[in-house]
C-alpha cells in the first residue's frame, strides 16, 4: 500500500501530538494546583487531544485534492550546500564574531548559487556588513556582540 | 471638545512638532523595514532622546515613529515576504504574491494608501467618539476575549486553507502547542524545554515569523530552481516600480477602505492582539465580501486582499490608542512602551487626563493625523527606490534574506541556539509549504497562544471549571456562532464539491 505525502505528514504529526499530550500529562504542577480547574497542564493536554483528532481524521477521510510534487524538479544540491553553510554560521558566530562570519557566510552563499563577479560578491559581503552594523552599532545604539572587532579595537 | 480639538491642532501645527513627525516617520520606516525591530523597540529607542523635550513634542515624535515603523515593517512583507511584527503578517499574503508579479511598487503604493485612508477614518472615529468607546473595550471580557480568538483561528483557517480545511487546523494547533513551549505565565513552571535553558524564555515571534516566512520562502525558491513552471520572469524595473494606481484598483479599494477601517478600529480598542486580529479578521471578512472571481484571486495577489489588512492595521493601531489615553490601559506591547513614557513626561493616563491635560491629549490625536498626511508624502516618492530591491539578482537576494533573517534573531537573544532551532523550523516549514500546509494559521496561532492561554484559564477559573461560560454572556455566544457557521460553511462546501 502507497500512502501519500500528505497523509504520511498527517500520521507524522498524529506522532508529535501523541508524545506532546504524553508530556503536557507528566507537566509538574505544584501540590495546590493539582486539581484546580485550570493550571499549567490542561491548555496543553486540550491541544494534544486537538492535534491528535486532526491528525486522525486526516489520515482516515479519503483526500479531497492531492498535492502532486516533481521531486525531479527540487534542487536538493542548492539547498544542501545553503544548509550546511548556514549551520556552520551558526556554529562560528559567537567565537569569530558578527562581522567577519557574516561576511563569510554572505560571500560563500553567493559561491555557491553560482556567482562569479568577485568584486560584487565582496562589497555585498565585508564592506555592506560593515556599513550594516554601523547603522545599528553607530547611529541607532544597538549592541552586536564582536569579540573579533573588540580584540582589534574597532569595537568598544 | 472643540475647543480641545482647536488646542491639540495649534500644538501639534507648530513647526518644531511638524518637524518631529517628520523625522519620527523618516526614522520610523527605516527602523522598521530592519530584521527583528517594530514600532515597539522603535518607540523605546526614541524614549531617552525625548527625556528633555516637552511631552506634547515627546508625544508627536513617538506618534510618527509608530506610524513609521508600522509602514517600514510592510514594506519588508511585501517585498520580501519578511513581516517583523504580526499586524503586518496578513499583508504579505497579497503584497508578497503581488510585488513577485512585478508590481512591486503597486503593492507598496496600496499598502500606502490604504494605511493612511484607514488611520485618517480611525483618527476621526478616535476624535469623536474615545471617551465612550472606552466604554466598549471595558464591556469585553475573558469569555469574550478566547471566543474572538476562536473565531479568528477559524477565519483564517477557512480562508487560507484553499479548500483543505484540516490542514490550516492543524497548523493552528502546531502554532499553538509552539506557543506553549517555555514557563507557564502564571505559575513559572517550565514546559516542554526539555531542560533547555535556551528555550525557558519560549520560543520568539520573530524566529517563528523568520523560519516560516521569509526563511523557508528563501529555501523554497532555490528548492523549486528547476522547476521549468517556476523559471524567474524578467520583471521590468519601470513596471517594477511604478505606483500608479488604475481607476479599477481604485474602486476596489475604495469599497474594501470602509469596511475595514470600521472593523480595525473596533478591534484595535480592545486591549490585547488588536492589529494582529484586526488585520487577520479584515482579510477573512473582505473574502466573503467579494465576489466568487476576486475570491479566487486572494492570496495571488489581490488588491482587495492588500488593502484590507493594511487598511484595518493601522486604524487598529489608532484604535489602541483609546484604552492607553481614557482608561491608562495599554492594550498592546507598543502601547505598553508609550505609558511609560508618559509616566516618564509625569502624565498619568486615564480618564482625567483629558481634563487636567488637554493639549496633551488632543495633540496626540491631531498628530496621529498629521503623522498620515507626512508618512503619505515622504514615502510615496521613496517607493520607486525601495522596490529595486527585488531587481536584485536570485543569487544575491537570497543570501540578503537569509542574512536578514539571522541577523533579527541574533540581535535578540545573542546565542546561537535560536540560530540553529531557527534553521531547523525553516526546513520542515519548507516542506509543510511544499505540500500546501499553510503558515499563516501557524503565525497567527502562536501570535495568540499565550493570551488565548491566559483567557481560558481565568474564564475557566470563574466558572468553576464549568464550559458554562462558553454561553452564559450573550456576545461570548454570538461570536461562537459566527465560529460554528463558518466550520459548517466549510464541511458543507467539501461535501458540495465532493458531489
Amino acid at each position: 500500500m502507497r500512502i501519500s505525502p500528505t497523509k504520511f505528514i498527517s500520521l507524522l504529526f498524529l506522532v508529535l501530538s501523541v508524545f506532546y499530550l504524553y508530556t503536557a500529562y507528566n507537566i509538574q504542577v505544584f501540590a495546590f494546583d493539582e486539581n484546580a480547574p485550570f493550571n499549567a497542564r490542561t491548555f496543553p493536554i486540550y491541544l494534544g487531544w486537538a492535534g491528535i483528532i486532526l491528525s486522525s481524521l486526516k489520515i482516515i477521510l479519503p483526500e479531497k485534492v492531492t498535492t502532486k510534487v516533481n521531486h525531479k524538479h527540487l534542487d536538493y544540491k542548492s539547498i544542501i550546500y545553503l544548509i550546511i553553510i548556514s549551520l556552520i554560521y551558526a556554529a562560528v558566530i559567537l567565537k569569530i564574531g558578527y562581522f567577519i562570519s557574516t561576511s563569510l557566510f554572505l560571500f560563500a552563499s553567493y559561491y555557491f548559487l553560482g556567482e562569479r563577479k568577485w568584486g560584487l560578491m565582496f562589497i555585498l559581503s565585508f564592506p555592506f556588513v560593515a556599513a550594516f552594523m554601523y547603522l545599528l552599532h553607530g547611529l541607532l545604539n544597538i549592541y552586536l556582540r564582536d569579540p573579533f572587532l573588540k580584540f582589534i579595537g574597532v569595537m568598544g | 471638545m472643540i475647543e480641545g480639538i482647536l488646542i491639540g491642532l495649534s500644538t501639534a501645527l507648530s513647526l518644531t512638532n511638524i518637524l518631529m513627525v517628520m523625522v519620527g516617520c523618516f526614522a520610523g520606516t527605516i527602523i522598521g523595514m530592519l530584521p527583528g525591530l517594530g514600532p515597539m523597540t522603535a518607540i523605546a529607542l526614541m524614549i531617552p532622546i525625548t527625556y528633555g523635550f516637552d511631552p506634547s513634542t515627546g508625544l508627536i515624535l513617538m506618534a510618527g515613529v509608530y506610524y513609521g515603523a508600522v509602514f517600514g515593517g510592510s514594506t519588508s512583507s511585501i517585498l520580501l515576504n519578511a513581516p517583523g511584527i504580526p499586524g503586518t503578517v496578513a499583508t504579505a499574503f497579497d503584497g508578497y504574491p503581488m510585488a513577485q508579479q512585478g508590481k512591486a511598487g503597486k503593492a507598496l503604493a496600496i499598502a500606502a494608501y490604504s494605511s493612511f485612508a484607514g488611520g485618517t477614518i480611525s483618527a476621526i472615529f478616535l476624535l469623536v467618539a474615545a471617551p465612550s468607546l472606552s466604554k466598549v473595550s471595558l464591556a469585553f471580557r475573558s469569555p469574550d476575549y478566547f471566543a474572538l480568538m476562536i473565531l479568528g483561528l477559524t477565519a483564517i483557517s477557512a480562508f487560507s486553507s484553499k479548500g483543505q480545511f484540516l490542514k490550516a487546523m492543524m497548523m493552528v494547533v502546531l502554532g499553538l502547542m509552539l506557543a506553549t513551549v517555555g514557563q507557564d505565565s502564571l505559575s513559572d513552571i517550565t514546559r516542554f524545554t526539555f531542560n533547555n535553558m535556551n528555550l525557558t524564555d519560549g520560543i520568539s515571534f520573530v524566529l517563528i515569523v523568520m523560519a516560516t516566512f521569509a526563511m523557508s520562502e528563501a529555501l523554497t525558491i532555490i528548492f523549486r530552481g528547476k522547476d521549468p513552471n517556476r523559471a524567474a520572469k524578467q520583471i521590468s524595473l519601470t513596471e517594477l516600480g511604478s505606483i500608479k494606481v488604475n481607476k479599477e484598483e481604485t474602486i476596489k479599494m475604495a469599497k474594501t477602505i470602509p469596511r475595514s477601517s470600521i472593523l480595525g478600529f473596533l478591534i484595535g480598542v480592545l486591549p490585547g492582539a488588536g492589529a494582529t486580529i484586526a488585520s487577520f479578521l479584515a482579510y477573512g471578512m473582505e473574502r466573503n465580501y467579494v465576489n466568487e472571481e476576486e475570491k479566487q484571486k486572494f492570496g495571488k495577489g489581490s488588491v482587495h486582499g492588500l488593502s484590507a489588512p493594511e487598511t484595518a492595521n493601522n486604524a487598529a493601531c489608532s484604535g489602541s490608542f483609546v484604552p492607553l489615553l481614557t482608561l491608562g490601559i495599554p492594550g498592546s506591547g507598543t502601547t505598553a512602551v508609550m505609558l511609560g513614557a508618559l509616566l516618564g513626561f509625569g502624565i498619568q493616563p486615564g480618564p482625567r487626563l483629558y481634563q487636567t491635560n488637554p493639549e496633551i491629549f488632543w495633540s496626540v490625536i491631531m498628530s496621529m493625523y498629521i503623522g498620515m498626511v507626512v508618512l503619505l508624502i515622504l514615502n510615496l516618492p521613496l517607493i520607486p527606490y525601495i522596490a529595486r530591491i527585488l531587481a536584485v539578482p536570485r543569487n544575491y537576494l537570497i543570501p540578503l534574506i537569509l542574512f536578514f533573517s539571522v541577523t533579527g534573531i541574533y540581535l535578540m537573544s545573542f546565542n546561537n541556539f535560536d540560530i540553529f532551532l531557527m534553521i531547523g523550523i525553516a526546513l520542515v516549514a519548507t516542506f509543510l509549504r511544499l505540500y500546501d500546509f499553510p503558515m499563516p494559521p501557524l503565525i497567527l496561532a502562536f501570535v495568540l497562544g499565550g493570551l488565548m492561554e491566559e483567557t481560558l484559564r481565568r474564564s475557566l477559573l470563574i466558572s468553576d471549571g464549568s464550559p458554562n461560560f462558553l454561553w452564559d454572556r450573550p456576545i461570548t455566544l454570538i461570536i461562537l456562532l459566527v465560529t460554528i457557521t463558518i466550520v459548517g460553511w466549510q464541511i458543507i462546501s467539501t461535501f458540495r464539491k465532493k458531489n
